[in-house]
């Protein structure tokens, strides 16, 4: 028993290489997806203070938008124009709407908000586009498709194009968003308001404007994850279980850090494939869909401020 | 004019410390339990009993227990609906390997099952709060899913995996299985909920609601009156669990006399109780029955109420809209009363008070 | 458990020694040194950031000091929880007041009753037979505070509600449920007008002399900390630059100078 935990599924590793990096790879690749919504949570909680339950559902929402326009017989780069005007209308609203009545309410009042928008988003876009699940457009958006098998280790690794053009599409909007941070008039405004609300305030900075463009980007961030994410599987709500994945990233990763938000992915990623595929059996399969939240658990009992968060200095 | 207290002195620190100090208050439940026992049996339709009341009156007892670890003790627990499977699951297991026993011993035993996993569930509390507590009870929820489904055993090897309670009598009367009628069954249920919450509002008006309540307005300072936080953040997850555990034990015996699948229990279910308790009251055990009665007549309102006024409307179209109003509920009662329609409630109360002469 | 003494008006109640308290690189407290006899009205002064409200954390057992030991009621520790200081007999206000805002005056002031209430969870179930007997028998304590401090009218109110000078009333009512040996107050009078520091002025008196309660107190108010207290201990920089009497700190060219400022 101990044996068949400890030690058999490092001996398959060594025994057959080739699995171990197809594992790992794909592990990767999911890893990347679920950075990508984590991310858009952290945009909004460095912001605003604001637990944004809701962006997994906005990755949903933006994805099944520009599927159902597209049906609907508009031209594939218009429907992403579309939607992404869809996404600036959301933001708009969720400022108006919802943070801005809302704005010297306890934290967690803010956060169960996010719930009532989840279900407002599913809402609508189940009432509009129907609930059935959806194909994303993959070619009309000139993306990869097919693979690149690889032989190596003494076997043979299938790379989808479409991951990697996921990995290299991430990469680059995170070294975008980190360079929009740090070297814009807005960017800058962004950091004060999530250092302090009231500073950011007496010197002149909107707060209802920082809030919306905020929304703004996790908008557009929830857009590319959805179009990755439908060309993988396919689009409806039913991904919403998955998209609560991204929770256990942001406890690995702390609430406030974009590249705790990516390692904190990749970590979530590969680890749940990993388990799936080595430890899976063991218990009969289907470990995936907790193994990352016992993971993050775990971590939270020896780190309780995530891997790049700060020490908390309790004060009274 | 009506609701006036003057007149009605306190003489003792127990008439002041009643859970209704006020004599309209008490007349007022009395009609209320009166509907509930006496009118409804008699004179409710078979749909209105098994379709509105029963499903009501579980989920008021669910999201009570929810109440406790949220509302009262303030922490975020998304993992409810794996608890009341837990209570389910236990049930079903007892009253199948220990037939003779009565039914509502077990009911009440399954809730000690579900609080001990809750417990258990609830050490990370200590070092975790806020948000990362609520994604640490989403491991909960994902785990005992997983269990519901992979462990046979727990369903008896049965071949949809779903679960069903077998005939059962009390007093000899039938009260679960296929062949109980819904208003027995109410009633049963009913009792057990009115008694259920009588023992909620004797432990929350006391020493133990005090310190929940402490814990949840400001933990650093109860810690410094003494209060010791991880056996209180454990009470709370448990006595949360038990309540959890019973309303899945009710769940399956005097509600879903069919076999239901164990998605009964998944994340969305969590999400719908959390929804009661916000949109009741956060912290109010009246709330959990206010909420629970609106989100459960809202679905149905949609489904059956809007076809019989003319207005044809698909039944999936309706789950749509549901949803919608749902969410936009929640948001529009936090903007407006951010402890849900039981403080509208008391602030109406307010008003009747001095009513017709409010200055 | 250690063994903890009663000690006898005015000999050492609580003693600290050495004290050095450091968050990271930074140094809270250096090396501090005091004790506070039981039954008098010891202050601890300074200007803002001296290590006063750390001081009082550390004592209560919310911080732990990297160095020196602190010797309560005869037993010595190093580490401590704060709820076991609490059921030493140690109770506290705060600087930014504490209180639990969505509970009433009266469960405010309950709650600081809740280490003298062990009945068993048992009987809380039903509320009736000893469960009952004990709220009553604490509910009668709790209106003698309600009626010293003064505050019978706000008894139902949610303190969240409740101007902030008589939440700081509310905050000491809660200390002194606990029935406490020694009491630490955090700025009591801080924000207060006139009129309102007159009557905490009178609340903290009346508890010495009422309920022999040991009293140690951080006040910016220099002229009521000259009035209230025995003896003051006054920091700065996390160092203790003076320690007496009142008169005799009020003429120590340290204290002038960290008051006054100095030209160097």
């Amino acid at each position: 028993m101990l044996y068949n935990i400890l030690i058999d599924p490092f001996v398959q590793m060594g025994a057959s290489p080739d699995l171990f990096v197809q594992t790992l790879w794909e592990g990767l690749v999911s890893g990347v997806l679920y950075a990508l919504i984590a991310l858009g949570f952290v945009l909004i909680f460095k912001a605003s203070g604001v637990f944004n339950f809701a962006q997994g559902i906005m990755v949903v929402f933006a994805g099944l938008t520009l599927v159902g326009l597209h049906e609907k017989g508009v031209p594939a780069w218009i429907a992403v124009l579309l939607t992404l005007g869809v996404m600036y209308v959301l933001a708009i609203a969720v400022e108006r709407v919802v943070l801005r009545p809302l704005v010297n309410q306890p934290d967690i009042i803010l956060f169960m908000a996010t719930f009532g928008l989840t279900y407002v988003l599913i809402g609508i876009g189940e009432f509009i586009f129907g609930g059935e699940p959806k194909q994303m457009i993959t070619e009309q958006l000139f993306l990869p498709t097919g693979s690149i098998d690889v032989n190596m280790l003494g076997g043979r690794v299938t790379f989808q194009k479409l991951d990697i053009a996921a990995a290299v599409i991430a990469s680059a909007m995170i070294i975008g968003l980190s360079l929009f941070f740090q070297y814009t008039r807005i960017g800058r405004a962004l950091r004060a308001v999530a250092d302090s609300h009231k500073a950011a305030l007496s010197v002149g900075i909107s707060l209802n404007q920082i809030w919306a463009i905020v929304w703004f980007a996790a908008g557009i961030v929830a857009l590319i994850t959805g179009i990755m994410w439908g060309a993988r599987s396919e689009v409806s709500f039913g991904l919403d279980i998955i998209a609560l994945k991204a929770l256990p990233v942001l406890i690995l990763g702390g609430f406030t850090s974009v590249p705790g938000a990516i390692i904190g992915g990749l970590i979530i990623g590969v680890g749940e494939k990993m388990a799936e595929f080595y430890w899976g059996p063991l218990v009969g399969g289907g470990i995936e869909n907790w193994i990352a939240y016992v993971i993050a658990l775990g971590f939270l009992m020896y780190r309780p401020q995530g891997l790049f968060g700060d020490k908390i200095i309790e004060r009274i | 004019m009506f609701y006036r207290e003057a007149g009605q002195f306190k003489k003792t620190y127990a008439a002041d410390m009643a859970v209704f100090p006020i004599l309209q208050d008490r007349i007022g439940l009395g009609i209320i339990l009166f509907i509930a026992a006496v009118v409804i049996p008699l004179t409710g339709s078979t749909f209105f009993i098994s379709s509105v009341m029963i499903p009501f009156l579980v989920f008021s007892l669910a999201a009570m227990g929810l109440n406790i670890v949220t509302g009262y003790t303030g922490l975020i627990s998304l993992g409810s609906a794996a608890f009341m499977g837990v209570g389910a699951f236990a049930c079903f297991k007892l009253t199948t390997s220990f037939p003779n026993v009565n039914i509502l011993v077990w009911i009440l035993a399954s809730g000690f099952f579900s609080a001990v996993i809750g417990a258990l569930f609830a050490i990370p509390s200590l070092r975790i709060k806020g948000f990362y507590l609520a994604v640490a009870t989403l491991a909960a929820q994902f785990f005992l899913e997983w269990c519901f489904v992979r462990i046979p055993w727990l369903y008896n090897y049965s071949a949809s995996g779903a679960i069903q309670v077998p005939q059962r009598t009390l007093f000899g009367h039938i009260i679960t299985g296929a062949n109980a009628t819904p208003t027995t069954r109410y009633l049963v249920l009913l009792a057990i909920v009115v008694f259920m919450t009588w023992i909620a509002s004797n432990i929350l008006h006391g020493r133990v609601g005090r310190t929940f309540m402490a814990v949840r307005d400001m933990d650093i300072a109860a810690e410094l009156m003494g209060i010791r936080l991880l056996p209180a953040k454990l009470t709370a997850f448990a006595l949360s669990s038990f309540y959890c555990g019973v309303a899945g034990a009710v769940m399956v015996t005097l509600w879903y006399t069919g076999g239901e699948a164990s998605d009964l229990f998944n994340i969305r279910q969590s999400f719908y109780i959390l929804f009661m308790v916000i949109i009741g009251g956060l912290g109010s055990l009246l709330g959990c029955f206010l909420g629970s009665a609106l989100l459960n007549i809202v679905p149905l309102v949609l489904k059956y109420g809007l076809p019989s006024i003319g207005i044809a409307i698909a039944s999936e179209t309706a789950e749509h809209i549901n949803h919608l109003l749902v969410g936009a509920l929640i948001i529009f009662i936090l903007i407006v009363e951010p402890h849900g329609m039981a403080r509208l409630w008391q602030i109406t109360k307010q008003k009747l008070r001095t009513w017709p002469f409010p200055y | 458990m250690k063994e903890f003494k009663t000690i006898a008006p005015g000999e050492e109640l609580l003693n600290v020694e050495n004290v050095t308290l450091r968050f990271g690189g930074v140094k809270a407290i250096t090396d501090v040194s005091f004790n506070i006899k039981k039954g008098e009205v010891r202050a601890i002064i300074g200007p803002n950031g001296a290590g006063k409200t750390s001081m009082l954390n550390v004592i209560n057992g919310f911080y732990h000091p990297q160095e020196g030991r602190i010797t309560y009621r005869g037993a010595t520790r190093s580490k401590m929880r704060p709820h076991v200081a609490a059921a030493q007999g140690i109770a506290r206000t705060f600087q930014n007041v504490a209180l639990f805002k969505g509970m009433t005056t009266l469960d405010n002031i309950m709650v600081g009753r809740t280490l003298k209430m062990q009945k068993p969870f048992f009987w809380h179930v039903f509320r009736h037979g000893p469960a009952m007997q004990e709220e009553i028998e604490h509910r009668k304590f709790v209106e003698e505070i309600i009626d010293f401090l003064e505050i019978e009218h706000i008894r139902k109110t949610p303190v969240g509600k409740l101007p902030y000078g008589l939440q700081k009333r509310v905050e000491l009512g809660r200390a002194l449920a606990m029935q406490p040996e020694l009491l630490l107050l955090d700025e009591p009078m801080a924000g207060m007008n006139l009129e309102e520091k007159e009557d905490m002025c009178r609340f903290i008196l009346d508890t010495k002399e009422q309920y022999g309660t040991t009293i140690a107190l951080i006040e910016h108010d220099i002229g009521v900390v000259m009035d209230l207290s025995d003896r003051v201990c006054v920091l700065e920089y996390g160092l203790k630059i003076a320690d007496g009497t009142p008169e005799e700190v009020k003429a120590n060219q340290k204290v002038i100078d960290a008051y006054l400022g100095v030209a160097h």
